[in-house]
């Protein structure tokens, strides 16, 4: 029955993914349409799943239906349940997808839409999926355990160990640069710092009804909660148009720091069911609900994309992060391609969901195509603007100064031509007073987004409204991440410190609760400040940071899967997870040593500091720092960036040598040695 | 039209529990056979109990979501 007919059905898949991805490459001088960027990856993500994944799936991780799952051997109803492969679908997606592959793709639009394209698109098949499926597939087969465990078993205690450290770093970083995405949003923006200001009193109004009022009716409650969100986006508009009211929400990007550390530290001690569940239930809805729209808005608009397909910044000369393509792009562009956050979260709650093992192909390879797909849109967003728009959005204060006038110049100069009325009128359509040097990618993709909104529901002053509904959407859900990553972030310094000091492990204890949230709010929030305050504009140093971390808990993912295939005896297939191992491997070492030590002082953090340092010693004050005690502080901070880049690095290093060492090892012996859990049928447990 | 009403509300049900395995609150049915069928001796909680038991433990310690 696999006939010739489902064999020419593939062969018309491969050939239009073939065709749209030549349009793609090929087409040079004039812009083309969105439309090929959606065909092209949804059929390179057919064929990858139907083909690559499944070949994993069989060959690789040899999943075997009629083995019993974590789910159907310890059932208890809770925790462990056997679950229809859609609704785990739905749970794994809904854990993966958040901020990272809306703002990545964004950031790397500067060299034009090309790169970003390929790489997520190859990245996802032959790397992210791979990741999160072959993690998804070792998790189901021990238990449903933790990828610390796992390593722990099958790598050593040592190699546990980094793994620790190198999650509780990754949470720090991730926590302060999606809380400045935040603050680069709301920076004198009355209109959307109402708006989301208005999120907190709305999600205490929703845990009370369902603590008290009608217990756990969320659906009813998240309907109630998004009427009042789009009530509050109306009112957003009223209060930044009153002359009296709108000065009370207007902040700088560092006072708006100071709120969001100031919020981290309340909403994390307070009770979970008053806050943080309520918004969470509200965020994750909203989540899903706009990337289905933002899907419909793409198809029906079909947008041209105006970004050239490659701009001169591949060099490295770009003003939204400093770096040549190979290996910037890949370090910037994290989630969506590959995201070593998604380890974790296949080896938590879905290995102990998932009724049989054939469906991990589904949920982990599948799920991982969603959100590339989401990354695709992103793009989209993002290249459909002007260019010059987009380049008076994400660039620096230091390289288009603060005024229109010389905004509109700086960037004409770069071959985008744009005039300064066209600055301030897009500014005008989105209620906003200034569009300039908003990086971090959320303004950037709430313009997109409400451009092509606007194009299929078109009305007077409703792009105000979609730009507004944009930034809410996203940083409803990422006050919803710094909330719940400082709880948890909290429990892994308690569980680190109480390794020494017994007492404050104990996570009911207030005293032990209070300190250890403080002391993880402290870090993430030195951070931030950092990067609100920065003269390059923060997005600039920290994404690159959060990008190497994130692709080193990538690597350390692949290479632990490397060690189990050559464990198990199958090294036939070692290139599956070796390839992605190697690649990220290389990048995020390459990138850590230009970061290291590159002398030009936008790119490496050493040199950076020297030229303040040295400026220091002449008594000189270097722009745009206007203190000699404010360039200290920026000496200080470069080279602490470069200690923790060097940190990665370490823990990289580390990882490949107990790899190898461990898979050398597993070679010399005779029969399988991995820690898989002995065969159960599935139904001989029941 | 019966069949079609019957498809609807199976579609709808199953909307509803994606949605709440999404949000982390497993199914309450569920657990109320198992408790049945492997633990008759406990006392069955309410959805209320069950719902506030099962919010505390989704964001007790790990778990999290992605950046």
């Amino acid at each position: 029955m696999d006939s010739v007919a489902a064999k020419i059905g593939w062969l018309v898949v491969a050939a239009i993914g073939a065709i749209c991805l030549g349009v793609i490459a090929l087409h040079r001088g004039e812009s083309i349409n969105a439309i090929w960027l959606v065909a092209a990856a949804l059929s390179v993500f057919t064929i990858g799943y139907r083909f690559y994944g499944r070949m994993i799936a069989t060959q690789v991780l040899k999943l075997d239906p009629t083995r019993a799952t974590p789910a159907q051997l310890r059932n208890d109803g809770l925790d462990y349940v056997p679950t229809d492969k859609w609704i785990v679908f739905g749970h794994h997606f809904a854990a993966i997808a958040g901020a990272g592959p809306l703002v990545g793709p964004v950031l790397a639009a500067q060299m034009g839409y090309l790169p970003g394209t390929l790489w997520i698109l190859f990245g996802v098949v032959f790397a992210g999926a791979v990741q999160d499926f072959m993690i998804l597939g070792l998790s189901l087969r021990r238990d449903g355990r933790s990828l610390g465990h796992m390593l722990r078993a099958e790598l050593g205690n040592v190699a546990g160990v980094i793994c620790m450290i190198g999650v509780l770093v990754l949470m720090m970083i991730v926590l302060a640069v999606l809380a400045l995405v935040v603050v680069k949003a709301l920076a004198i923006s009355p209109w959307g710092t109402f708006t989301v200001a208005c999120t907190i009193p709305i999600a205490i109004l929703m845990g009370v009804y369902l603590r008290y009022l009608r217990p756990g009716r969320v659906l009813e409650v998240s309907i109630i909660g998004l009427v009042l969100l789009l009530l509050s986006i109306w009112g957003g508009g009223v209060i930044a148009a009153d002359p009296l009211w709108a000065p009370y929400f207007t902040f700088s990007a560092s006072q708006l720091a100071w709120l969001v550390i100031g919020y981290g530290f309340f909403a994390s001690v307070l009770p979970v069911w008053l806050l943080l569940a309520p918004r969470d239930y509200l965020s994750t809805f909203l989540k899903i609900g706009t990337i289905a729209l933002l899907a419909i808005a793409i198809l029906f608009s079909a947008p041209y994309l105006q970004m050239p397909a490659i701009t001169q910044f591949v060099d490295g000369s770009g003003p939204v992060f400093a770096g040549n393509l190979f290996p910037f792009l890949f370090i910037t562009i994290a989630c969506g391609a590959v995201s070593g956050w998604h380890s974790i979260i296949a080896s938590g709650t879905t290995p102990k969901l998932l009724a049989n093992e054939r469906e991990a192909l589904l949920v982990g390879y599948g799920g991982m195509l969603v959100e590339a797909f989401v990354a695709i849109m992103a793009l989209i967003a993002a290249t459909a603007l002007h260019p010059g728009i987009y380049f008076a959005m994400n660039s620096p204060a230091a390289a288009i100064g603060a005024d229109v006038q010389s905004a509109a110049a700086a960037i004409s100069q770069w071959g985008f031509v744009v005039t300064p009325q066209d600055l301030l009128d897009t500014a005008r359509n989105i209620g906003e007073t200034t569009i300039l040097s908003r990086a971090g990618g959320a303004p950037t993709l709430a313009v997109g987004m409400a451009q092509l909104l606007h194009n299929i529901m078109p009305g007077e002053g409703m792009m105000a409204f979609w730009y507004h509904y944009a930034i809410l959407f996203e940083a409803l859900f990422i006050l919803t991440t710094v909330d719940a990553g400082t709880r948890v972030g909290r429990f892994m310094i308690q569980e680190l410190v109480g390794l020494a000091v017994p007492a404050l492990q104990k996570t009911e204890s207030w005293t032990g609760n209070l300190i250890a949230t403080a002391f993880c709010v402290a870090i993430w929030g030195y951070f931030l400040y950092q990067g609100a305050v920065d003269p390059l504009g923060g997005i600039n140093t920290l994404w690159p940071l959060f990008g190497i971390a994130n692709q080193m808990l990538a690597a350390i993912a692949l290479i632990l899967s490397c060690v189990v295939v050559v464990k198990l005896k199958r090294e036939r297939y070692l290139w599956v997870p070796a390839i992605p191992a190697c690649w990220l491997v290389i990048c995020t070492l390459t990138a850590g040593w230009q970061k290291l030590f590159d002398a030009s002082p936008k790119l490496g953090f050493p040199a950076a500091a020297k030229k303040f340092a040295d400026a220091i010693a002449e008594n000189k004050i270097t722009a745009p720092a206007k203190s000699i005690a404010e360039m200290q502080r920026i000496v200080f901070n470069n080279y602490l960036d470069a200690a923790l880049t060097g940190l990665f690095m370490l823990l990289v290093i580390a990882a490949v040598f107990f790899g190898v060492r461990t898979m050398l090892a597993a070679r010399r012996l005779s029969r399988p040695s991995a820690n898989e859990e002995p065969y159960i049928a599935l139904g001989a447990s029941a | 039209m019966n069949a079609a009403v019957n498809d609807l509300r199976t579609f709808w049900q199953r909307a509803v529990r994606i949605g709440r395995q999404i949000i982390g609150v497993p199914d309450y049915e569920n657990y109320l056979a198992h408790l049945r069928a492997h633990h008759p001796e406990r006392a069955l909680p309410s959805y209320a109990e069950f719902f506030n038991e099962r919010q505390e433990a989704r964001y007790k310690g790990g778990g999290g979501r992605c950046c």
